[in-house]
């Protein structure tokens, strides 16, 4: 109870109390009564010894039931038909001794909890197993300096693994991102912001299109730019072109995001930044954006993580070369899955060894976007640049303390 | 622009410290509606210039409808729309040659909930109106340091901030926050301060430097409350208007005057059961 009684509260009586009724207050300040040893913590949910028993029982039982089942009685084999059979059996076990000390509810809700629990350890293991597979195909490649500084263009595809790289791929590839996010990600966020702040009358259709674009299979986003940029208009196959054709497929992936993220921002914070008398720009663009940043980092993110890895739109638009080329606008530009691909189809072990080396490249490559992404968007909010901090401070001669917080 | 010009921008945009003018409200004939359904119906109050005028009422009378439109956030909602007239110094700011930010600037807004920019700290927070509109010049100047300190020191804020004013506005507690608002309210120089229910969220000691705060603002500024606090409404206004919604009729003020003659001589029936905790 707050210690600011008003009159009113007190006269409203302690005839109402449910508990024994007192004419003073219990005295239980601890910072004045005398220490005593504290009560020991309750231990509250996690594993009990009786889960980690039926755990165990229902394992044990169903694997050796499985076993007698497979591989004495019925006369089939498998190790896919064992596992699933075994699974069923565990699912089933597991409820029948559960029910030996829970109710139904609760004997549901263990079930239920074990079979998100696998399928959450299934997703997980399928993630982990890709990469190991490819890290371990791709480890004899990846152990030659070589590999990252050369090119393919002057060598046999039965070349050793000493001889040749992907310094093409990785600068068509980082080119070829760097022009897709620089066009796709203005618009995106332009188009999201007209979605959720201007709401124009086109708004629906608008929305309606973005989300049309977003199922567009990338081979025909491939043959859009294929058929327009280069049949209609002549130009060459290029990097460029590829950009074009990544956009197709990184634009409603930004906007869709982002727009999601500009409307998870508080209405309470546009409304007061109008009533200060702002005009809707100024509103977006000081209070909106920057209030919605870490989204917006997100979905630039999802957008460059659906089009690093596109190999189809890429291949019809970007010309074949295994060749080094700087200049994104002129002739054809290799990139990661582009020459992923084109190894992966040469029946020589070398050239399978590169292509893996190249994925294990594109995955580090992703990895090390993300992680400057969060980095750089991490920064936290709302502070003081270290110069105006300084300023600040030799003013009103005190700290203005990082370590208040 | 040139260095000169923008200078002199700068302090001929900049709010004036001496001498800040209060200005009357006036709302003739106000009726409100969202869509179909309406919600307000031809409401007349004068708030008088330096005064501090509560509105009070049940839930859905249509209070913060009211205040939402003396500063033309209410056309914001989509599907709103209204009549009537709302004087600010015998100027009517629905006027069509008067653009709505005009308005809004003159006449400033505190919400219930406190609502500080996340990504500003507690200085930038209270310059945001001056940086919003365009008014603060890319330079930091030590006029701005002022203006920070005073619109703290009205909203009662300074002491406890002055040491973090680089720190983020949304460290602050709940109290704070809303003191925050009030000091970027203040910052721009309104002539006339919106409150929507601004202690609704707060403890009674927050409540009680935010009363303190508009006590003091008064006299410099217009003050209008919404509030469903009934003490709150006698302890800090001048004038009080009471508005009730029948059940499934548009709100309108039933009784209006001096706090005083609503709260020991209220002629209607209804305000006396009201500003007696009868019902509501």
């Amino acid at each position: 109870m707050s210690t600011t009684l008003t009159p009113e509260s007190q006269s409203s009586g302690p005839e109402e109390a449910d508990g024994p009724v007192l004419d003073r207050p219990i005295y239980t300040d601890v910072a004045r009564t005398p220490r005593r040893t504290p009560a020991p913590r309750v231990r509250t949910g996690g594993v009990t010894p009786e889960l980690v028993l039926h755990l165990v029982s229902a394992f044990a039982g169903s694997m050796a039931l499985t076993w007698l089942v497979y591989e004495r009685l019925v006369p089939v084999a498998g190790a896919m038909g064992f596992w699933l059979c075994w699974y069923v059996t565990f699912l089933v076990m597991l409820a029948a001794v559960s029910a030996t000390t829970l109710d139904r509810m609760s004997v549901i809700d263990r079930v239920v909890g074990a079979v998100v629990t696998t399928c959450g350890l299934l997703l997980v293991g399928a993630l982990v197993g890709i990469v190991v597979f490819t890290a371990l195909r791709g480890k004899d490649a990846l152990g030659h300096w070589n590999f990252y500084h050369q090119t393919t263009a002057f060598i046999g595809p039965d070349a050793s693994l000493d001889q040749g790289g992907i310094y093409a791929a990785m600068i068509g590839t980082l080119e070829q991102v760097a022009i897709s996010v620089a066009v796709s990600v203005p618009l995106g966020i332009a188009t999201a912001v007209y979605l959720s702040e201007v709401r124009g009358k086109l708004a629906r259709l608008v929305r309606s299109v973005v989300e049309a674009m977003s199922a567009v299979p990338t081979i025909v986003a491939g043959l859009f730019i294929y058929s327009m940029l280069i049949l209609k208009f002549g130009q060459e196959r290029s990097g460029f072109a590829a950009s074009l054709a990544l956009c197709v497929s990184m634009i409603p992936v930004v906007t869709t995001t982002a727009e999601v993220v500009l409307r998870l921002v508080p209405g309470g914070l546009r409304e007061a930044s109008l009533a200060l008398g702002t005009t809707q720009w100024q509103t977006v663009r000081r209070v909106v954006l920057p209030t919605a940043r870490p989204g917006l980092i997100t979905a630039v993110l999802l957008g460059v993580a659906r089009v690093i890895g596109e190999t189809s739109p890429v291949l019809l638009v970007a010309g074949s070369t295994s060749e080094l080329n700087y200049d994104p606008m002129h002739g054809p530009q290799l990139s990661l899955p582009l020459f992923v691909f084109n190894q992966m189809r040469l029946p020589l072990d070398e050239a399978i060894q590169r292509a893996f080396g190249a994925a294990v490249v594109l995955l580090v490559l992703v990895v090390f976007f993300f992680a400057m992404a969060r980095i750089l968007g991490g920064r936290p909010p709302g502070r003081l640049s270290r110069r105006q901090q300084r300023r600040l401070s030799g003013r009103f001669a005190a700290p203005t303390a990082e370590g208040t917080l | 622009m040139s260095i000169d010009t923008l200078a002199t921008d700068q302090t001929t945009h900049l709010p004036v410290a001496s001498a800040p003018v209060p200005a009357a409200l006036v709302a003739e004939r106000v009726s409100a509606w969202f869509g179909d359904h309406q919600v307000l119906s031809e409401v007349d109050l004068v708030m008088a210039a330096g005064k501090v005028t509560a509105l009070i009422g049940p839930s859905g009378c249509g209070k913060s409808t009211f205040l939402r439109i003396l500063n033309r956030m209410h056309e914001l909602v989509p599907g709103a729309s209204l009549a009537g007239q709302v004087l600010l110094d015998g100027q009517d700011i629905y006027d069509p040659a008067l653009r709505p930010i005009e308005s809004r600037r003159r006449i400033g807004m505190v919400f219930q909930k406190a609502n500080p920019f996340p990504t500003m700290s507690i200085y930038d927070n209270v310059l945001s109106g001056l940086a919003l509109t365009g008014r603060k010049g890319r330079r930091a100047t030590s006029e701005h340091d002022e203006l920070v300190e005073r619109s703290l020191r009205r909203a009662g804020l300074w002491d406890e901030v002055k040491t973090r004013l680089g720190t983020p506005g949304a460290s602050l507690s709940g109290g704070q926050q809303q003191r925050l608002c009030i000091a970027r309210a203040l910052a721009v120089q309104p002539d006339v301060l919106l409150m929507d229910e601004p202690c609704s969220a707060l403890d009674p000691t927050s409540t009680r430097r935010v009363e303190e705060t508009i006590r003091e603002v008064a006299g410099e500024v217009t003050v209008v409350i919404v509030t469903h606090n009934m003490q709150q409404a006698h302890r800090v206004s001048d004038h009080c208007a009471f508005f009730l919604a029948a059940e499934g009729q548009p709100g309108h003020i039933v009784e209006q005057g001096p706090t005083e003659a609503i709260f020991e001589r209220p002629q209607d029936q209804r305000t006396n059961d009201y500003v007696n905790g009868r019902f509501g």
